[in-house]
């Protein structure tokens, strides 16, 4: 398969980037998209040219750190797929192939593919946690009863792996997807019930201290998110604010 | 309170509750408006209450003149905002993969909407204004079916209309439905059925509104 791959290169974060495009030639369908950037990267290496930096860990589809903008949609143009799990048989021998990386202010370019997406860590840790009293009497936490119905829709909540896609989708660069999915996870465990008002108050403010736009529902995040996450948990957290206030 | 009312949510309430407001005008202003086809006379007493109540006058009009500019203000900071979001542009974006164009552009169809209010205030409100203050002419109960189809006899101001509608549908058909979402209402992504309610008024009221305009136009 010969392609023609247009990268966004930017040499640090202060640094001004383009486009350079680059024509890659024997890669196979099935290759995964980061494999092929690796061959991309060895031509680069072995021609002396700085190799393209791009953030991976797992290649799993897990870890949520291999992202890329491709063709104009977060991770590709496969459904429920992080990046490192699409495959290159998707593509079309001949095909020019677009990759940039998230675009948002809260996702400070750090180079070439690689955003900062600490502000991710900084929501989380505003109030996605249950305080646990470790003093020796812990409870054991399945001696809570929780409806099956529940338990299953916080589990599916939790399975967000923060890879930033939705941001990257959403036209207005929200998180909103992200930190309901995060407020959710908990707010429908008994567990959380405790630190529910504070929660929601201080993740949001969080985030909009980060500088994510608002959410205009136009339900892009969930479309492109890899795992799944449902809009539902964005109503849920605007329910939950209500409450936390009033 | 002012902290509270700078959150993202919290001015995604007001946004909802706003435009869930101008909803309920827009519903029964169709009301009236749809007796100037089908009985006139109701037509003609219907607006002579409402343009001479006091409490319409002085307390529904101001109260909806402000719901408007809450809703159109705290659109336009909110896009301000979310284009402050993403300073550097996608040279790619794939937005009709996975969202409605409709979705993405409510500021556009907003502020045709918007463009349109100021030709219709200029066309009725204006024109009560001076008709019963400037002017100071006697009542005259029997007057609105006529001014209205005056108003109609102009193929390009029909044809401003009946964009402009077409506009609002759109505006409608992604607002009415996501102010549900954005007030927490869960039900909406489960239940279908409120969903396609608010499609079927999103469509069939500015029809309604088209439909007036041109049965005039062509009755004159």
């Amino acid at each position: 398969m010969k392609l023609t791959l247009k990268i966004w290169r930017q040499a640090g974060p202060e640094a001004k980037g383009k486009m350079v495009t680059y024509p890659l030639d024997g890669v196979d369908g099935d290759m995964s998209f980061l494999e092929m950037m690796d061959i991309l990267n060895e031509e680069l290496v072995n021609k002396g040219e700085e190799p393209v930096e791009f953030d991976h860990d797992c290649r799993e589809g897990i870890c949520g750190s291999c992202n890329m903008m491709i063709n104009g949609q977060p991770h590709g143009p496969q459904k429920l797929t992080t990046t490192c799990q699409l495959h290159m048989r998707k593509f079309n021998d001949g095909d020019t192939i677009t990759i940039e990386p998230w675009r948002a202010a809260a996702f400070p370019v750090i180079k070439d593919l690689i955003v900062d997406r600490s502000s991710f860590d900084r929501i989380q840790q505003a109030g996605a946690y249950v305080s646990v009293n470790t003093s020796g009497n812990t409870q054991d936490a399945n001696s809570i009863p929780i409806e099956k119905a529940k338990a299953d829709e916080a589990f599916h909540s939790a399975t967000c792996i923060g890879c930033g896609a939705c941001v990257a989708a959403c036209k207005n660069a929200s998180a909103m997807l992200f930190t309901s999915a995060k407020v959710s996870q908990y707010a429908l465990l008994p567990q959380g019930e405790i630190e529910a008002t504070d929660r929601v108050q201080n993740m949001v403010r969080q985030m909009d201290i980060e500088g994510f736009g608002n959410c205009t529902n136009t339900g892009a995040c969930m479309i492109e998110c890899p795992k799944g996450i449902k809009l539902e948990n964005i109503a849920r957290m605007n329910s939950e604010y209500l409450k936390a206030n009033i | 309170m002012s902290a509270l009312v700078k959150s993202s949510i919290a001015r995604k309430w007001i946004m909802a509750l706003s435009g869930l407001f101008l909803v309920v005008f827009l519903t029964q202003h169709f009301v009236i408006n749809i007796t100037s086809v089908i009985a006139p006379d109701t037509f003609n007493e219907w607006s002579h209450f409402m343009g001479y109540n006091p409490l319409v006058q002085f307390l529904a009009q101001p109260i909806l003149i402000g719901g408007l500019i809450v809703h159109f203000v705290m659109g336009i900071a909110l896009e301000i905002k979310n284009n402050k979001a993403r300073p550097v542009k996608y040279s790619k974006y794939s937005g009709n993969a996975n969202s409605t164009w409709v979705s993405r552009n409510m500021i556009i169809t907003g502020l045709v909407v918007l463009a349109f209010l100021g030709l219709h205030m200029y066309d009725f409100w204006v024109h009560e204004m001076t008709v019963k203050y400037i002017d100071v002419q006697p009542e005259d109960p029997t007057r609105y079916l006529h001014e209205l189809k005056e108003k109609f006899v102009s193929p390009v101001r029909v044809g401003i209309y009946v964009v402009s509608f077409v506009l609002l549908a759109m505006h409608l058909w992604h607002g009415f439905n996501s102010s549900f979402q954005s007030m927490g209402a869960k039900a909406v992504n489960k239940g279908e059925g409120l969903k396609k309610a608010t499609y079927a008024w999103s469509v069939l009221i500015p029809a309604g509104f088209i439909f007036i305009a041109l049965y005039h136009h062509f009755t004159h």
